[in-house]
């Protein structure tokens, strides 16, 4: 009797005391719309960008009589952390992150359109302008490029490949001569990488999705199980390991610039993080397109764009409309974005400025100068892992019908709910 | 002593709740959640200040703190999985419809582009516009644009001031400045950072009449049941709202053909996948148990701490070089063993592997717990059964083995439920990886847990709902087994005991 009265205390305190905090949650925030920001703007932004971001985002403050604060949030979780807070009503006013979250985040209604003058538009690579435009509006402002090219040891090859087949030639021949022992490091791995074989793919005219009227990526219309992309499968397959030999899956991103650092490969297909490790390791290098296959397409390689974006929940809007209009449009900010991380900045005036002490900042654009803005249609992230299987399979020597029409049946079933 | 302190110490943290609480709910007109606040708060402070329900006081904080991290996760999943929740659907109807008309605002071309000032009128917000190319300056209130006369204009276009209006820096009243929306024929005028504003113009609209939204001639209807505005051609549009399911959630995972066609197979893969690995990491674990057990061992200490090792490191990194060892051209495996073997490439491959790196990975616990439930295990015992004549054998089979399931059984159990959704494991190491050709959905080392997290996760939408769903599926079969194997192992305590 007298555990059953305990059991009942306990219970109906417990019960009372989970209840509040359950009713506390669904319960309205306090109504935002009293609060008047309080002179404050919050930046999110990943480690690398935190530090080159602090002095200006102080002086910001300083101009605005306003206090500045930017937070610091781990790169993998920063567009989650972000959604979520934002729907919370706990998320910043300004956030830094790649184009290609675009498309999440306006379906979650997290972010504003930016309102860009005709003169602050034209001061940015039209690709980087294209890059964040969605639906018909610019949503942030970009402050960075990247894409991909073809870093050559020049000790080994002296002169750029003018095709795919001569790179694999070259590659064979330093492979045979004992000076190489891999003719490619294009990083495949165990689960395939659909942004590295991008380029070759589209060389060989693959393609993802089809175009909209208006020439956007229509997710609708998943064109990795098309008769052109078969045929561009095939001619990986023909690169694979029944093949040339060039792709393999045990080169992965964990070892590809390692490998092409220690001179067990000649040629790296990678972007402009992989300078730094090249110039340490002491290797004579240099930086041109990807060759495509001869009488294919070019190689055009994914553009990625990073920006700053303004929360559609932001509580000092006006503040965060101005730091991104004409904060991020000035070139010192992003001359000092650049020092922090060398990716070639999206502003013309920037990349002037930068291009006298970094030659391979000018490569880098010469190689993305056709590049493909990466959709940024929230469709586009069912494309990776079955697009990456199909690759992996046919580097290995699979069929290419086979695996295409298994990735093209995955992605149109993630697509469709 | 001790009894009042941790009395003053209970009833000083239920206090704090209680003010730190108090001010939110407030703020947020939450009547019911602060009544219902007082009351448990009233609850504890009675329970502690009287000398009676002596077993309670030490209860109540245990309870509460399972009530909260244990229930009320398990009840929230449950309710989320009759939801659409997740990207495109995570705010209100009103949100969605929000971001709807802001995000069809456009500048509307030819209009004048206007330098901003921020002024007060009576403490209200206006607008001082100057139209950059005429110098014209006027007024934006909500009621629309007057003209202003008798304004000094700088340089940029400023306005240094007006008769009747207090200038101010625009930070000082942003949420007013972006509240602000000025009437113009033609659309509205709309602050653009704190210098500049613009014209704009709401391409679509929210018409309440027939809950749909209009461009020109194009409209999208409501669709409460999908949370999404759709056209006559069954297009939506990409900002949606949450809504409830029902038992969609639930019966997709049958009437999915992607789903339900693959769910034997995997869950039979994921059953021999827990088991193997609570069984091989047992048997090991105690193998080592019993050498280092033995009174003639030396260096046992030694030993002990070099095979906690592997249970002491981050098992997110180990996971990784394990994952780089297996590589077939440069991995450590093929280079030791002198083979050519595609570890991760294959399906028996990979799955002995995932098997060894968690038999690496969870061996030491194995080893720990069979130590501690060994010495429990009195040595007069195997000594009495080797006098009667049974071998080492027979003795630790029908005496050292059923004592010690016994003791850890119920760990064994623990350890299976964690291996079943052993979700790091698979997802670093193999990523549900190698798959069939002809099979781009499900890996042959595929746990459900990763499996759904990828139909859930990975297609563009990160569908909370469904992965709710899932969990509470997987949540019952993990609960089902392990309610079964403990009614087993009551059994077998009785008969020993």
């Amino acid at each position: 009797m007298r555990a059953i009265r305990i059991a009942g205390v306990i219970a109906a305190v417990g019960l009372v005391l989970g209840a509040s905090a359950c009713a506390g949650d669904t319960e309205p925030q306090a109504q935002p719309s009293k609060d008047k920001g309080n002179g404050k703007l919050e930046i999110w932004a990943d480690p690398k960008r935190t530090a080159a971001l602090k002095p200006f985002a102080d002086q910001f403050g300083k101009e605005n009589g306003v206090t500045v604060t930017v937070k610091e949030i781990l790169a993998d979780t920063i567009q989650q952390t972000f959604v979520t807070g934002s729907q919370q009503g706990s998320g910043p006013d300004i956030v830094v992150g790649a184009h290609d979250w675009i498309g999440n985040l306006v379906q979650n209604g997290s972010i504003d359109p930016v309102n860009l003058t005709a003169a602050q538009k034209s001061s940015f690579e039209a690709a980087a302008l294209k890059a964040v435009t969605f639906n018909g509006q610019v949503y942030g402002a970009p402050y960075a490029m990247e894409n991909l090219a073809l870093i050559r040891n020049t000790e080994l090859v002296p002169t750029a490949p003018a095709t795919i087949e001569d790179l694999v030639k070259a590659g064979q021949d330093l492979k045979a001569a004992g000076k190489a022992s891999e003719i490619m490091c294009l990083q495949v791995g165990d689960k395939g990488d659909a942004y590295h074989i991008y380029p070759l793919f589209a060389s060989a005219g693959g393609s993802l999705f089809g175009a909209t009227a208006s020439g956007d990526p229509d997710p609708k219309n998943v064109a990795v199980g098309s008769a052109d992309s078969v045929k561009a499968f095939t001619k990986l397959k023909d690169l694979g390991e029944k093949g040339a030999g060039a792709l393999k899956s045990s080169i992965g991103g964990e070892n590809s610039i390692s490998t092409f650092t220690s001179k067990k490969c000649a040629f790296l297909i990678s972007g402009p993080w992989a300078t730094k490790d090249v110039k340490t390791a002491g290797i004579k290098y240099d930086i041109s397109p990807i060759p495509g296959f001869a009488g294919g397409k070019k190689a055009t390689p994914f553009l990625g764009v990073q920006a700053f974006y303004v929360a559609s929940k932001a509580k000092s809007k006006a503040l965060a409309q101005e730091f991104v209009a004409n904060y991020v449009t000035n070139k010192d900010v992003a001359k000092a974005l650049y020092d922090a991380e060398p990716r070639p900045p999206a502003l013309t005036a920037a990349i002037d400025l930068v291009k006298a002490t970094d030659p391979d900042l000018a490569k880098f654009l010469a190689a993305g100068k056709d590049g493909f803005p990466m959709p940024a249609i929230p469709e586009m992230s069912a494309i990776w892992g079955p697009f990456g299987n199909a690759e992996v399979a046919v580097v290995k020597g699979e069929d290419p019908a086979t695996a295409a029409a298994a990735a093209q049946t995955a992605i149109v079933a993630a697509i469709k709910k | 002593m001790s009894f009042l302190v941790s009395r003053i110490a209970t009833l000083a943290i239920t206090a704090a709740i209680l003010f730190y609480a108090v001010p939110p709910l407030i703020g947020a007109q939450a009547w019911v959640a602060l009544a219902i606040l007082a009351a448990a708060a009233g609850g504890v402070a009675y329970l502690y200040l009287t000398p009676k329900h002596i077993a309670a006081k030490y209860l109540v904080p245990g309870t509460i703190f399972l009530i909260i991290f244990q229930v009320l996760p398990i009840l929230y999943t449950f309710t989320v999985a009759f939801t659409n929740l997740g990207d495109g659907h995570r705010g209100s109807k009103q949100e969605a419809i929000a971001a709807i008309e802001r995000e069809s605002l456009v500048e509307i071309p030819d209009a004048p582009d206007y330098a901003l000032t921020v002024a007060l009128a009576d403490d209200k917000v206006v607008f001082l516009l100057v139209d950059q190319d005429t110098k014209a300056v006027q007024v934006g209130t909500v009621e629309g644009l007057s003209k202003l006369d008798g304004a000094e204009v700088g340089v940029t276009g400023k306005v240094l001031s007006a008769p009747g209006y207090e200038i101010i820096q625009a930070s000082e009243r942003d949420a007013d400045v972006q509240a602000l929306v000025v009437p113009t024929p033609r659309g509205a005028i709309k602050s653009s950072g704190l210098s500049r504003a613009i014209e704009l113009e709401a391409k679509r609209k929210y018409d309440a009449q027939c809950d749909c939204v209009v461009e020109g001639g194009k409209s999208w209807n409501a669709d409460d049941a999908r949370g999404y505005f759709v056209d006559s051609d069954g297009n939506n549009l990409i900002q949606g709202w949450k809504v409830n399911v029902g038992w969609a959630n639930f019966t997709r995972t049958f009437s999915d053909p992607n789903i339900s066609g693959h769910f034997l197979g995997v869950l039979i893969w994921n059953l021999v996948f827990a088991l193997s690995s609570v069984a091989l990491t047992f048997a090991l674990g105690m193998a080592v148990a019993l050498a280092l057990h033995s009174p003639r061992m030396r260096g046992t200490r030694i030993y002990r701490t070099i095979l906690i090792l592997p249970y002491a490191m981050p098992s997110f990194a180990m996971l990784l070089v394990w994952r780089d060892m297996f590589n077939r051209d440069f991995g450590l495996l093929n280079r030791v063993l002198g083979t050519d073997l595609d570890w991760l490439g294959t399906p028996t491959g990979a799955r002995l592997g995932l098997l060894m790196v968690n038999l690496w990975l969870g061996f030491p616990y194995m080893f720990l717990v069979a130590t501690g439930a060994l010495q429990a295990i009195p040595r007069e015992l195997t000594e009495a059964s080797g006098m009667d004549g049974a071998s080492p054998w027979q003795s630790f089979r029908r005496v050292t083995l059923p004592l010690l399931l016994i003791a850890l059984t119920p760990l064994l159990i623990a350890s299976f439920a964690f291996n079943f959704n052993n979700f790091n494991l698979v997802r670093f190491v193999t990523n549900g990886g190698p798959y069939a050709v002809d099979n781009s959905l499900v890996g042959k080392t595929d746990l459900l847990i990763t499996y759904t997290y990828r139909l859930a996760f990975e297609g563009g939408q990160g569908q909370l709902g469904f992965a709710a769903a899932i969990s509470t599926f997987i949540f019952a079969i993990v609960a089902t087994i392990s309610t079964i194997a403990f009614r087993r192992t009551r059994a077998q305590e009785e008969v020993y005991s």
